[in-house]
């Protein structure tokens, strides 16, 4: 019995510490008072001016495209990368799969490093094509990862099975290999384009003029001190990662209580 | 007769110079259920992916009709597998799954599902077009899969160690049907098999391979009782083989001396020279066992007793040259060093020659 109760306070602090920030913050976006400290009376007011800002509004145009471009990209790359690292051999081929670990392990500030140099090198203009660039770079290998853990053995003999029945390559690759490989492609999608949407320090070094991104513009507002239009527009982003979340739970669940039926 | 698949001086090494299979002849006929028996790893299932076409020769040609198919790939090729863990995609319903190479043939809906009917009908599985595989238990599963295979009516049904996942009784039942939908059906099995009984359950006719090679075609009934080499001997059922050595021809027969100094008379094989080494082959139940003596018997000592409920196996030793297996119907009781007497039945005394 002692011990429960102790078990239910230790999980209650983990959860307070988890989501306390969180939920100051979308209370904040809510506060009248231009400081974070005290609570005067509720307010819509900072969400009015965000959609008044032009630039934030730039800001997160820029952000949404270079995140749905890099992520459809890197995900299309990123799955035809792991199932030909899975089917095919040739020469080097644990190399290149050992190779795929580092841009996930790297400190991403010498990742935006050399890539800045690379855009230098080719004397590319830095700007939004850069950013794309880059995220591709780095989500790839989030993908590749993701869909290789839903590639197994069984796959082969579901490829080979619809070959027998008069498949192509093509037929069998649309219809076999494509579903079954899909959750991890669609996690490894969403990774992508969480990655993508959040990252400050490759977009750092890779944007140029006129190509802000959300999280580069919030960070240059802040050295200023957190200001409560920064509030709402975080809670604004919060809303728009839980709808995406729910959705895809949604979609998922739906799924699986149809295959239950 | 036509054979409907051919395969002729066929090998096939996977890794430089390591064969699999070496020059392998085999001939299957129209309507024949034939089964490739071997044990793991003697390269039946790559027999069975060479018919397939998910395999390539690496020499030798495969015929399939008169068509020569060497080339071709398995899409094209008009045989179809029923594998090992049945391979159902499991992201479609079973109608679907059935329905699939139909839907690759182009044929119009109506027939697909005309089609698919006949074949869950087959396999009395009507009603569960909606189930995915998942929810199937693994008979269910299997008749599955035997539909998606026979609703394309191939020339041949591979099927490749189908019942092997299947516990005891449904293996059982599932031979019985398989083999009644083969004769029904008039179509054409290749099995694959590592499981004997299996094969002399269902087989029309059994080819047995060791390292690639064929080692005996023939019916069941004369590889049980008259295998042609040693392995065969011990791979189908239980058997004694006793090392001899032939020392007189005499017309038409052999003679024949164990290391015990026992002789045997046999009917000549044009091979045969005196001195060649042959083994002698006694099947464990053409043994009489009895605790009495018995007329020209051998007394032994009870080594080992299994009881097995109908049959009790018993091993005998036969003074200190040679050791028997025998198996004893009936409800006597045997134990171990027990005095007992064997007599062996002269005509199930099999001379094996070696290669």
């Amino acid at each position: 019995m002692k011990n429960k109760v102790f078990k239910n306070i230790f999980i209650a602090f983990v959860f307070l510490f988890l989501y306390l920030p969180i939920i100051i913050l979308v209370l904040y976006s809510f506060n009248s008072s231009k400081m974070n400290i005290i609570f005067e009376h509720f307010t819509l007011d900072w969400y009015k001016n965000l959609f008044d800002n032009r630039e934030l509004l730039m800001a997160f145009f820029n952000t949404m495209l270079i995140a749905i471009t890099s992520t459809v990209i890197s995900t299309v790359v990123g799955v035809i990368g792991a199932v030909g690292l899975k089917k095919y051999n040739f020469p080097f081929k644990n190399l290149i799969n050992n190779l795929l670990y580092i841009p996930i392990v790297i400190p991403e500030i010498v990742l935006g490093i050399s890539l800045l140099s690379i855009y230098t090198l080719m004397k590319l203009e830095l700007g939004l094509f850069t950013i794309i660039l880059s995220h591709i770079a780095f989500s790839i290998p989030f993908v590749v990862v993701s869909v290789r853990s839903t590639l197994n053995d069984r796959l082969k003999t579901y490829e080979e099975a619809a070959h027998d029945l008069g498949a192509s390559n093509f037929k069998t690759f649309f219809k076999i290999t494509l579903p079954q490989i899909k959750p991890g492609a669609v996690s490894g999608a969403i990774l992508a384009f969480t990655l993508s949407l959040d990252d400050v320090v490759i977009s750092y070094f890779t944007a140029g003029p006129g190509s802000n991104t959300l999280p580069l513009k919030i960070y240059s507002i802040i050295k200023t001190g957190i200001t409560p239009d920064v509030n709402a527009l975080t809670t604004l982003m919060l809303l728009v990662t839980i709808i995406v979340l729910t959705t895809t739970a949604f979609i998922q669940g739906r799924k699986i209580m149809e295959a239950a039926k | 007769m036509e054979p409907i698949v051919k395969l002729e001086n066929v090998s096939k090494c996977f890794d430089e110079g390591k064969y699999v299979i070496k020059n392998l002849d085999l001939e299957i006929f129209e309507g024949e259920f034939l089964t490739i028996l071997g044990s793991s790893g003697c390269g039946k299932t790559t027999i069975l992916r060479i018919i397939s076409g998910l395999e390539h020769v690496t020499e030798g040609k495969v015929y399939i009709g008169d068509e020569d198919v060497t080339e071709v790939s398995a899409e094209k090729r008009e045989v179809n597998t029923i594998f090992q863990n049945f391979a159902l995609f499991p992201h479609m319903t079973v109608f679907e799954n059935v329905a699939f190479g139909l839907r690759m043939r182009k044929e119009k809906e109506e027939v697909i599902k005309k089609e698919v009917k006949k074949a869950l009908d087959l396999v009395e599985l009507d009603g569960f077009e909606e189930r995915y595989p998942d929810q199937l238990s693994g008979g269910q599963q299997q008749r599955v899969a035997i539909a998606r295979g026979i609703v394309m009516h191939p020339k041949v049904l591979l099927l490749d160690e189908s019942l092997c996942s299947l516990d005891l009784k449904l293996k059982r039942m599932m031979q019985i049907e398989l083999k009644k939908l083969q004769k029904k059906l008039g179509l054409t099995f290749i099995y694959v098999t590592h499981d004997q009984d299996e094969a002399l359950t269902m087989s029309d006719r059994i080819v047995i391979i060791e390292k690639g090679k064929v080692q005996q075609d023939d019916t069941p009934q004369n590889i049980y009782q008259y295998p042609k080499t040693a392995f065969v001997a011990d791979f189908i059922g239980e058997s004694n083989l006793i090392k001899a050595e032939i020392t007189g021809i005499k017309g038409n027969t052999i003679h024949v001396k164990t290391k015990n100094k026992i002789t045997l008379i046999f009917d000549k094989d044009e091979k045969d020279k005196v001195g060649n080494k042959i083994s002698i082959m006694i099947r464990p139940e053409n043994i009489k066992i009895s605790k009495s003596a018995l007329q020209d018997g051998l007394k032994g000592e009870v080594k080992e007793v299994i009881y097995d409920g109908v049959i009790t196996k018993l091993v005998v030793g036969v003074g200190n040259a040679f050791k028997l297996k025998v198996t004893a119907k009936g409800n006597v009781l045997f134990n171990v060093s027990d005095e007992v007497y064997l007599k062996i039945d002269k005509g199930s005394v099999i001379p094996i020659r070696e290669k």
